[in-house]
């Protein structure tokens, strides 16, 4: 049986999913999902030791086609819909940080 | 509006022109969307062009297509090939699409007139379009009160008479019920029925293209148009679309139909009333009414609400300001990926991606999406015996009628109840209807909904039609 939801694990959950919480967020999200997981009581409680786990309605089959080349969409029309570009690649802010 | 079906004839006999039903649908839009706030982006040049092309076609005497001109409007999380797409959310604001959806292909290839992408919840992830970054669009019928969600622009936009079809989406209801909110006809296919080629993720085990209409002929039109194998979609169904048109007018005699308890308990009582009113209306057609529990259904809510958002959490990783949309500018690539998606995501989405992340997490992940994971299974083995009882199910496909914003937003629990008899179906894979039957509070439409097996389209969409004819609409 799961615990109920704390503060810590909200802050924890945004965190992990890339998103800033302010405080008062914190407060109101914790309530809501705690709502959410309270109802979803009803199915962690349950006993389904030895059932099948289910993630997809037909059971995902890996679909192949013949290895040749098509025509796709052009990198500069991709790269036109991007935030930042830079020769013929997408551009970010430094991911290494400064040497001490 | 006259159905889309005769707009097709006339503009391929030549009664009308695509042109001057572009016209007539450009009018309805441009009166009407201050109002009702329906449509994000009118594509007018390109409507223009669509409609001449189709009149090119029908002068050179060449076949025009099953849609030949006839007006639509696409949910705005279908990409269209130059035309801006925001899935309701401000973190794709200004994002063109770089290629077709396949469903956008196929209807334009039917010879439709796409005039524009409709307003919705963001994502998809709501009930009533109050989630939109965009403001949310208002019921025609009554625009003190939501049109439903998540497809509620395009339920709107047909409503209002500004289009005779959209498409919408439907991962948990989000066709069915803005249908019923609407006075409509919405179906969700079976998965895998429809290519979801071009449809903005949000929870792919469950996403479903389909069609909205002011009756159950156009929505089975559209259905075949957009219906059968797509090489671009790893999940698409490998046999050709299904004919639906041909077995609209083949009743319900002879066919055993489930009521099922859980699919109207704890609705409102003009609900159960219009229920009960839609069985015996199917009786008087030759069915045989055989009353049905399946408790199962009432586990599908919180699996629903399990796997969806574990599913979006990771489907909406990818907004994360490097190759598309929003970017909110910070020292180092981290900062700028979780600045963009703090202002880029609103707080439903927030929720479900956290929701989705939490039980996805080591130490709860058994508890919670491991168990909903079970709980499908259940839910699919319990719909397999019942269809060894019956050849479909009836329902309602929404507790009341439409009810007033601000009603459910404080609340998100009271919101995801909305949803409570439409998820079932998704959850299993199968297809199901909603048709208008009757009316309720303040004279607004009540739906009812039937549930079959995968590929029962056209035995859903026949038994749609005895209900149309039955709630007197010819």
């Amino acid at each position: 049986m799961a615990s109920p939801l704390r503060r810590e694990d909200v802050a924890k959950v945004a965190k992990l999913a890339r998103l800033t919480l302010s405080e008062d967020e914190l407060d109101l999200f914790t309530e809501q999902l705690g709502q959410v997981l309270e109802h979803a009581k009803d199915i962690a409680a349950l006993n389904l030791e030895g059932v099948v786990a289910t993630a997809h309605p037909f059971g995902l089959i890996n679909v192949v086609r013949d290895d040749v080349r098509r025509p796709s969409i052009s990198r500069d029309a991709i790269l036109a819909m991007a935030p930042d570009a830079e020769d013929g690649r997408f551009a970010v802010p430094r991911i290494i940080g400064e040497a001490p | 509006m006259r159905p889309a079906r005769q707009i097709a004839h006339d503009v391929q006999s030549g009664v009308t022109t695509a042109e001057s039903e572009m016209a007539t649908s450009l009018a309805a839009i441009r009166a009407k969307n201050e109002e009702f706030n329906v449509f994000l982006y009118v594509d007018e040049a390109g409507a223009l062009d669509a409609a001449r092309r189709v009149d090119q076609r029908v002068a050179n005497g060449e076949p025009a297509g099953a849609l030949a001109g006839v007006p639509l409007a696409l949910k705005d999380n279908l990409c269209q090939v130059g035309i801006p797409t925001t899935a309701g959310s401000r973190i794709l604001k200004g994002w063109l699409a770089p290629y077709n959806a396949t469903v956008v292909d196929r209807v334009i290839a039917a010879g439709a007139v796409v005039m524009g992408k409709t307003n919705m919840d963001e994502f998809a992830m709501g009930s009533s379009t109050e989630t939109s970054a965009y403001g949310p669009t208002r019921n025609p019928l009554d625009p003190s009160r939501v049109p439903g969600g998540s497809s509620g622009g395009s339920a709107a936009a047909v409503a209002a008479e500004m289009t005779p079809l959209a498409l919408g989406s439907d991962t948990g209801g989000s066709i069915r019920q803005p249908a019923a909110l609407c006075g409509l006809v919405g179906l969700k296919p079976t998965y895998g029925l429809v290519s979801r080629y071009g449809l903005i993720a949000f929870s792919s085990s469950l996403d479903q293209i389909g069609p909205l209409a002011t009756n159950v002929a156009d929505a089975a039109l559209l259905l075949e148009v957009i219906a059968g194998h797509d090489p671009l979609d790893s999940t698409s169904l490998p046999e050709p679309s299904p004919s639906l048109v041909a077995h609209l007018d083949d009743g319900v005699a002879g066919k055993r139909v489930g009521l099922v308890r859980e699919l109207f308990e704890g609705a409102e009582g003009e609900v159960v009333a219009a229920v009960h009113r839609a069985a015996e209306a199917l009786r008087d057609a030759g069915a045989t009414i055989v009353e049905l529990s399946v408790p199962e259904f009432r586990l599908g809510l919180s699996a629903y609400y399990l796997i969806a958002p574990a599913e979006a959490s990771s489907n909406l990783a990818r907004y994360d300001g490097v190759r598309y949309g929003l970017r909110v500018d910070a020292d180092d690539v981290a900062a700028m990926n979780e600045a963009t998606r703090t202002v880029g995501f609103g707080a439903e989405v927030k929720r479900r991606i956290m929701l989705g992340t939490y039980a996805l997490s080591a130490g709860y992940y058994d508890a919670y999406y491991g168990q909903a994971l079970k709980v499908r299974t259940q839910m699919i083995d319990a719909f397999k015996r019942a269809y060894q009882q019956v050849d479909l199910l009836l329902g309602a496909t929404t507790p009341s009628v439409a009810f007033k914003f601000g009603a459910k937003t404080s609340n998100p629990m009271a919101m995801y109840l909305s949803d409570v008899f439409t998820i079932p179906t998704n959850l299993a894979g199968d297809a199901a209807i909603s048709v208008p039957f009757g009316t309720g509070e303040a004279d607004l439409p009540i739906g009812v909904q039937l549930l079959g097996p995968g590929r029962s389209e056209a035995q859903l969409l026949a038994a749609a039609r005895v209900l149309e004819l039955a709630d007197g609409r010819p």
